[in-house]
């Protein structure tokens, strides 16, 4: 996150944004540089404040305190039409009365633009829709809605591209190909695109930088690997794909490492990947990065030993396991299926291993099922 | 035994469909029928198919004045109470303020009262205020119990707007006055129009109300109800139909326009 005194011309810029419904802090003192050009994304589960932070950047949801500005200039008391901000609506929001060119021309004509047709038929060839210009919104597929939603907000050039859970209403075959398509889009036009959803693959596949949001606050922002592989909060890990989160206190110090005692099994962890304020931690592995091994043969690294296989899922590209620990937690672990043996049975005594540099530590004190029980369709 | 079961489970709601429109349509296609009878002083007997009616549809003293007169009132009530109902409309579909709910139960009771009572009610204030009774006192009675139903129609197709496409248009530069213009109304429009030809068709067709208040001003109704016991005319069938099928007519039109608009070019 490039410091705010030295953000350059067209940065977004919210400071201390706050809005309060009553008693309940929808964005909660949010503070937050968006550098110009970049391809941010808000992923939080519903009711997480994002679409209301969005809303109010927009200028359609008025914050209860706080700034926000664009560059130099403070757009905070601007109206929505004053401001060089342009959304891709949820539901994309198309006139329904009006022809997909018409559409797309609104804002060109509202401001007063003079080449209005070379500008809509240029951006129609971008989004690959120019046959449909005479067409009715309501005649478009969902695809394509999505489209020229998106053609009718570049068209203007904002300063800021908004896109509220754009690609929520498609199918995931579609998602998959608009993700890329938005993606490219961004690419070519240069825009700064402002990306909300709860969707987490949605957010790592689009997103330079994520912003992490809980409860109206932002738990951590960065590229989607550095979120990845190394979280810095419960909510964080078990939100961006899964992770196994199991007790423990760290009893010594080995180099860069941390010595980690887990139910009576000493395990390892990177100092500079531990994020807590005392011996007490959430010692945490990610299921595709643990290699499970019948007892006869092990491999280096961290292991616990003594575990037993309770459910198997077979998936293709890799098998799922649910094993047992000996103190009784159980945790997940995801094979690739690369070496030609066949999957491990229910019931096999097994031991996993990992690479200690993989995993990393968190705070003891928080609830090691933050941010996994979130139904991240509820929106 | 059982085929006929069958038959008339598949087919009850032909059945009740066919008896239903018989039902409803029996009076018309009788007041049809009639406007063609070669009639001389009652058109309760069947004496005669003729055209005369048709070709001389004013043929009879008063009942073209009187149904001039109802055109009118219709027309300039709708007018009146299209413009308030819709204001109304916007405000209580928009705005929070204090005492909507109120006005929202309100705006209902003029649908809800007697018409006989509201009719007498009016006919004391006009007195009171000592105004005379006649065109104007019937097109301000009309207004008042048109406005109900334009608010109640126009405020539901206001509740169907989604407030998404009016953020968008704000979004893309258009400000109060233009969102309104662009996105607002041409929306809300279909709405307004059909609270309007109901307004026509409630102001056409009222005569309890106006009747208590229309002075010595003769409208369609009044004429109809004042001749129907020394004779209705075949006049008053042949304008009756008129007025059936013009109806018809704009409800067919207006589909075919709607379903163009819907499916495009």
């Amino acid at each position: 996150m490039p410091d705010a005194s030295t953000s350059a011309k067209g940065d977004l810029k919210l400071s201390n944004l706050t809005k309060s419904y009553g008693d309940f802090k929808a964005v909660d003192d949010l503070t937050l540089t968006i550098p110009e050009g970049s391809f941010f994304a808000l992923l939080g589960p519903s009711g997480c404040g994002k679409t209301t932070t969005l809303r109010m950047i927009a200028g359609l949801e008025e914050p209860t305190s706080g700034k926000i500005s664009i560059g130099a200039t403070d757009i905070t008391d601007k109206r929505p039409y004053q401001r060089p901000v342009n959304t891709v609506f949820q539901n994309y929001a198309l006139f329904p009365h009006l022809t997909i060119f018409e559409n797309i021309a609104f804002g060109l004509r509202r401001r007063g633009v003079k080449d209005v047709k070379e500008q809509v038929e240029k951006v129609l060839n971008l989004v690959e829709l120019p046959h449909l210009a005479d067409r009715k919104p309501t005649q478009l597929s969902g695809g394509q809605q999505q489209r020229i939603a998106v053609a009718r907000a570049i068209v203007n050039r904002p300063a800021l591209l908004l896109l509220d859970e754009p690609l929520g209403a498609l199918d995931l075959k579609l998602r998959r190909q608009m993700q890329i398509e938005l993606k490219w889009i961004q690419t070519e036009v240069g825009l700064t695109f402002v990306h909300v959803t709860h969707d987490q693959e949605e957010a790592m596949t689009m997103a330079d930088t994520i912003a992490v949001m809980n409860e109206g606050r932002i738990e951590q922002m960065g590229s989607p690997a550095e979120l990845y592989d190394n979280p810095k909060t419960a909510f964080v890990a078990n939100f961006l794909g899964q992770s196994n989160l199991i007790q423990g206190n760290i009893v010594d110090s080995d180099g860069d490492y941390h010595v980690v005692d887990l139910y009576g099994q000493k395990t390892k962890v990177l100092k500079n990947r531990t994020h807590s304020r005392n011996n007490s931690v959430l010692y945490a592995i990610r299921p595709e990065k643990l290699r499970i091994d019948t007892e006869n043969h092990t491999r280096p690294g961290n292991r616990f030993t003594g575990g037993h296989i309770v459910d198997v899922s077979y998936i293709g590209v890799s098998t799922q396991y649910q094993v047992e620990l000996p103190w009784g937690q159980e945790i997940m672990v995801f094979e690739q299926n690369d070496d030609g043996i066949p999957p491990l049975d229910k019931g096999d005594e097994v031991t996993l291993s990992w690479e200690p540099s993989f995993s990393f530590a968190l705070d003891g004190a928080q609830d090691a099922n933050a941010g996994s029980e979130v139904n991240p369709e509820a929106e | 035994m059982k085929t006929l079961t069958r038959w008339f489970s598949r087919n009850l709601i032909r059945v009740y469909m066919v008896l239903g429109f018989t039902y409803l349509f029996i009076p018309v296609a009788y007041t049809f029928a009639f406007s063609f009878n070669d009639y001389i002083k009652s058109n309760l007997v069947w004496r005669g198919f003729t055209w005369n009616n048709w070709k001389q549809p004013c043929g009879v003293l008063d009942v073209c004045p009187a149904l001039g007169n109802s055109i009118k009132i219709g027309l300039l009530a709708t007018f009146i109470a299209t413009i308030l109902g819709t204001l109304i409309a916007f405000a209580l579909g928009r705005y929070a303020f204090k005492g909507r709910a109120v006005t929202n139960t309100l705006i209902f009771l003029p649908m809800a009262s007697p018409e006989l009572v509201l009719g007498a009610s009016l006919l004391t204030i006009f007195l009171n205020l000592g105004m005379n009774l006649g065109f104007w006192t019937i097109v301000i009675a009309h207004v008042m119990f048109c406005i109900s139903f334009v608010v109640v129609t126009v405020k539901a197709r206001i509740a169907s707007l989604d407030p998404r496409l009016e953020q968008a248009a704000m979004d893309l530069y258009a400000d109060e006055r233009e969102t309104f213009r662009r996105v607002t109304f041409p929306l809300v429009a279909p709405g307004i129009a059909g609270a309007a030809l109901l307004a026509f068709s409630l102001s056409f067709d009222d005569f309890i109300i106006t009747n208590f208040n229309s002075g010595t001003t003769i409208t369609f109704p009044l004429y109809v109800y004042t001749h129907a016991e020394r004779g209705l005319p075949a006049q008053a069938n042949v304008i009756g139909s008129a007025m059936f099928f013009l109806a018809l007519l704009i409800v067919v039109a207006g589909q075919i326009v709607s379903k163009k608009v819907k499916v495009g070019k």
